[in-house]
């Protein structure tokens, strides 16, 4: 690699905020936020050099850096990029800098705030990057802190409740995860002659077919629940609620996607024969997260609790496109992650620009506002239809392939899934209907429309959406190869039958198999 | 005619320059009742930098056992002696700073420190079944003295218990030794790997041997079922020696533990695995559930003591190098966060005045911001999240109990880590996420704060790059007999 060394980069980019808040103790709030805000931008600006840099129509991994790390135990810096991690990271760069700047109004210790949030963007980046396991493992599990940190600190009523369930849950997840990993580790040094924790290497274990299939469960316990799949679902409605706005910002629009990034990365790499064997069993698994999300975030009375739900429910959609196995599903569940993050994120920042002038969170004490405040108002419902799904914003694409892909492999589910999307379209509705619209309730006379700030915090996302809604080719582009690719890899596997050892899986190019 | 025994007291330098400066410090202690503490801290942190450096020129010494088969020159001894001076240096440096605010002179407890850490530089040393015996009374006898050091109820109360129980223990360690001496007529640590691997020793007796001797040791690191003590006296003793004892104790112990398990007994690895893994796999579960329960932090950092023991035990279910650098390198990480932790409490409890309930933590992460950060950054190592060291040692155990085939022990283990998570951080959410009440008794001198941020440091560093001791450590799980 002779080029410039984006991912590494991009990686320590949101870094380069931390000596100053972290020296600097006399800080003022002010400076605090815009230190914060400038290392997110200059995280955004380096990967958008890693995206003009991504030569499309290249299904492997691209600006692949490796150096030996620690060596004795066989833990490598071993970065790359592929067309599901690119656009993953790009939604990271580009939320982080909008959800620092929604948290303006933050004015409890702002330094330790912003520190924890560019730690938060390092590690959420380095975990898309990551081709090793282990460093994979390692910034898999230093999200936690932060963002359990993040939801304590500055969270509502219920903040430490939340945090720790978020904490447990998830860490309850990755000890299955470390024991896959390891067991995969000691596996390579039998069988490759050296231990390592090299995705690439690791591809090319000759498994037999039981150890797969609890590796894969081992994995996919792993992953299930920051997704998370139904029934592992429970901290998140807790979590997402008594965040900070910004820390429910971070975790609809980023954390959730670390999940099916790692099913999508290493189960149905690692395990394809697992992958077809539990495909169905799981698929039914993310189609009852599709229903049940919707059915219980009708009955919310607390619209961030509405929120969340509605991310159950999307999440469990993603899943049916990553385990549908055919391209386009694969395509669209890829680009759903991109997209629930645009369309969840935003309704999150302008709920929370709502509950900063309303301090409630309950449908009922709303009602009206759209007389007084109709920029808010329009905010809302350009998220809202996104989320739905409407012709010409972003999700109806992602919703579209999705359905599409899954349709060809399993009709019924594939069915049972659209109820899900009609169902978005009446719990956000009538929410919509019941916050919004109606009378407007004499205490809200006097609230505030949308400020200049907001309003330039909002336009990015509005633009991304309309961009993917109405031109996706620039995203599908350089998506497709490798979802052809790890379709092609997982659909070549006979159910039953010992898993090929894949010779050169980076460089498979995704030729249709006659 | 019989050789003399070759008198090579060269070999056990670190040694004997630690419990001459012990003998010197208790003369001192008992002509000069009244003086000050400084000197005697001061001539402490002498002797334990003449140890260490007396240490590292053994380094580079080819690897043998001398004065008569009683003491191995070996870089294990090296890397032990030196982690235990390390650890020395910072409960000596605590503990001057805590008796400062006694009323009465405390200046025995440096001689009592340098004849524990005599006897834990002989026990990571010892060649011979009954020095590892000798060694652990040293030590023991000095640690329950300390334990009672203030004089007071709660201290002479854990030191009276620590005693009886550890007695018992004693008792445990010397029928194993008796046991391993009917198996194969030696007490040699090489002398028994020899004869086990061969065909003149007894192989039931032996095994019988290695887990009474298991039992003995088992006690002083705290594994459960041999545990109870520890909460009374981890509670009950000063700060400073709670630091001091739960860091170098583990460090020692379990390094004479590899000598026993993993060369003595080596032999018989497939027939003790199962006995390691059960002990360990009880320890975290144990450890990490009664620590949920506690209100008092530091009797929760006692029960979580119990479960890092169990943490550290499950990499001898592997018994080669690998294993060992991982044990090493979870007793370093360890070290460091503990006495760290122990350290904060210290100073967040007021001193000798030993308030560690829940309470005292309260919103301390804005009155007391550079101690909170400190004590955030020992427990979350503890808890093993990175980016600290604590996670790099998970992962290093854990890898070697993956490659002995213990994949449930791993499991278990990680589970028990999601309890330890719980308990770690809601000590965090207390201090970051609570309001504060009550008045704020910490204690305000700047230099121990100075001094705890080298631990810290380290615990942050070795998260990051664990590859800059990792090679070292495995050079010193190479074991030659």
């Amino acid at each position: 690699m002779d080029s410039m060394p984006w991912l590494t980069l991009v990686i320590v980019a949101p870094l380069v905020g931390l000596p100053v808040l972290l020296l600097w103790r006399s800080i003022t709030d002010e400076a605090a936020r815009w230190v914060g805000l400038a290392a997110a931008l200059i995280a955004f600006a380096v990967s958008i050099g890693m995206l003009a840099d991504f030569e499309t129509g290249e299904a492997g991994f691209q600006m692949v850096s490796k150096h030996p790390w620690v060596e004795s135990v066989g833990l490598s810096w071993f970065v790359g990029v592929d067309g599901f991690s690119i656009w993953l990271v790009m939604v990271t760069t580009f939320m982080f800098p909008i959800a620092i700047a929604a948290s303006w109004k933050v004015d409890y210790q702002v330094r330790r705030y912003m520190t924890m949030a560019l730690f938060l963007e390092t590690v959420i980046i380095g975990a898309f990057l990551s081709l090793d396991l282990l460093l994979f493992f390692l910034f898999f599990e230093a999200l936690l802190f932060p963002m359990y940190y993040i939801i304590g600190v500055w969270g509502s009523k219920r903040r430490i409740y939340a945090a720790t369930k978020f904490l447990l849950y998830t860490m309850f997840g990755s000890a299955f995860l470390l024991v896959g990993i390891l067991w995969l580790y000691v596996e390579s040094g039998k069988q490759l002659g050296s231990a390592t924790f090299d995705l690439t290497a690791l591809e090319q274990l000759d498994l037999s077919t039981g150890v797969g299939r609890w590796l894969f469960l081992a994995f996919f316990i792993g992953f299930a629940v920051k997704v998370p799949v139904w029934p592992l679902h429970t901290w998140l409605p807790d979590a997402h609620t008594e965040a900070p706005t910004k820390g429910s910002v971070v975790l609809a629009a980023i954390l959730l996607k670390t999940g099916p990034y790692g099913m999508l990365r290493f189960n149905l790499d690692l395990f394809p024969e697992a992958s077809r064997y539990f495909a169905t069993a799981i698929m039914v698994l993310a189609v009852i997260g599709i229903i049940y999300g919707a059915i219980v975030a009708m009955m919310q009375t607390d619209i961030k609790r509405l929120i969340a739900y509605s991310s159950v429910s999307h999440m469990g959609l993603i899943v049916l496109g990553i385990f549908a196995f055919s391209a386009e599903s694969m395509d669209g569940a890829v680009l759903q992650m991109v997209n629930h993050g645009l369309s969840t994120g935003m309704l999150f920042l302008v709920f929370g620009m709502l509950y900063e002038r309303t301090h409630t969170r309950e449908i009922a004490d709303l009602g009206g506002i759209v007389q007084i405040t109709p920029w808010l108002a329009g905010a809302y419902v350009i998220a809202m239809l996104s989320s739905i799904g409407l012709p010409g914003l972003n999700n109806f694409v992602g919703e579209f392939l999705v359905l599409l892909g899954t349709f060809s492999v399993d009709r019924v589910l594939a069915s049972i899934a659209i109820m899900g999307v009609i169902l978005s379209a009446v719990y956000m509705l009538w929410s919509y209907q019941r916050t919004f619209q109606g009378s407007l309730k004499e205490r809200w006379g006097t609230l505030p429309d949308l400020s200049w700030r907001e309003g330039a915090i909002v336009a990015p996302i509005v633009v991304a959406m309309l961009w993917i809604g109405l031109h996706p080719a620039p995203v599908l582009e350089r998506l497709r190869p490798t979802s052809e690719r790890v379709s092609e890899q997982v659909r070549t596997v006979q159910v039953g039958e010992p898993v090929e050892p894949l010779v050169e899986a980076s460089a498979t190019t995704g030729e249709e198999a006659p | 005619m019989i050789d003399p025994p070759r008198v090579e007291l060269w070999a056990i330098l670190p040694v004997l320059i630690l419990f001459g400066g012990a003998l010197l410090a208790l003369l001192g202690a008992a002509f000069a009742r009244r003086a000050t503490q400084a000197p005697f801290a001061l001539f402490t942190l002498a002797v334990l930098a003449a140890a260490a450096a007396s240490a590292l020129w053994l380094w580079d010494r080819e690897p043998v056992t001398v004065l008569g088969g009683m003491a191995s020159v070996d870089r294990l001894a090296v890397v032990a002696t030196l982690v235990l001076c390390g650890i020395g240096a910072f409960g000596a440096y605590l503990g001057f700073h805590y008796f400062e605010a006694d009323e009465f002179r405390r200046n025995e407890f440096y001689a009592l420190l340098l004849f524990a850490l005599g006897g834990m530089a002989l026990l990571v040393a010892a060649a011979d079944l009954i020095i590892v015996f000798l060694a652990i009374e040293v030590l023991s006898l000095s640690l329950y003295v300390l334990t009672a050091l203030t004089f007071r109820r709660g201290p002479t109360e854990a030191a009276m218990k620590y005693f009886l129980l550890g007695a018992f223990a004693s008792a445990f360690l010397l029928y194993g030794v008796a046991m391993s001496y009917g198996a194969a007529a030696t007490t040699s640590i090489q002398g028994l790997a020899r004869a086990l691997a061969g065909t003149t020793g007894s192989q039931p007796l032996a095994l019988v041997g290695a887990l009474l001797l298991l039992v003995g040791l088992g006690f002083k690191v705290s594994l459960v079922p041999f545990h109870m003590w520890t909460p009374d006296v981890y509670l009950g003793a000063p700060s400073p020696v709670t630091a001091f004892m739960s860091a170098a104790t583990k460090a020692a112990v379990f390094v004479a533990l590899v000598r026993v398990l993993d060369v003595a007994f080596v032999a018989l690895q497939w027939d003790l695995a199962p006995a390691i893994a059960a002990l360990s796999a009880l320890s975290m579960v144990v450890g990490s559930v009664l620590a949920i329960a506690q209100r008092d932090v530091k009797r929760m950092l006692a029960y979580s003591a119990v479960a890092q023991a169990g943490f550290i035990l499950s990499a001898f279910v592997e018994p080669g190098r690998d294993g060992i650098a991982a044990a090493l390198f979870y007793l370093i990480t360890y070290g460091a966060a503990a006495l760290g932790a122990f350290g904060v409490v210290m100073l967040i409890s007021g001193g000798i005045h030993e308030q560690t309930g829940f309470d005292r933590f309260r919103g301390l992460g804005r009155s007391q911001p550079v101690l909170a950060v400190l004590l955030t950054i020992f427990l979350l190592s503890l808890a093993g999240i990175p980016p600290t060291a604590g996670f790099a040692a998970k992962v290093l155990v854990f890898g070697a109990a993956t490659t002995a085939g213990y994949w449930p022990l791993v499991l278990i283990g990680a589970l028990a880590s999601v309890a330890g998570a719980f308990f770690y951080l809601r000590v965090v959410a207390l201090m970051a996420m609570r309001e504060p009440e009550g008045e704020d008794i910490a204690d305000p001198a700047p230099l121990p704060r100075l001094v705890l941020a080298v631990p810290a440091a380290m615990v942050v560093v070795l998260g990051i790059v664990p590859g800059v001791i990792v090679p070292l450590l495995q050079e010193a799980g190479v074991l030659t007999w």
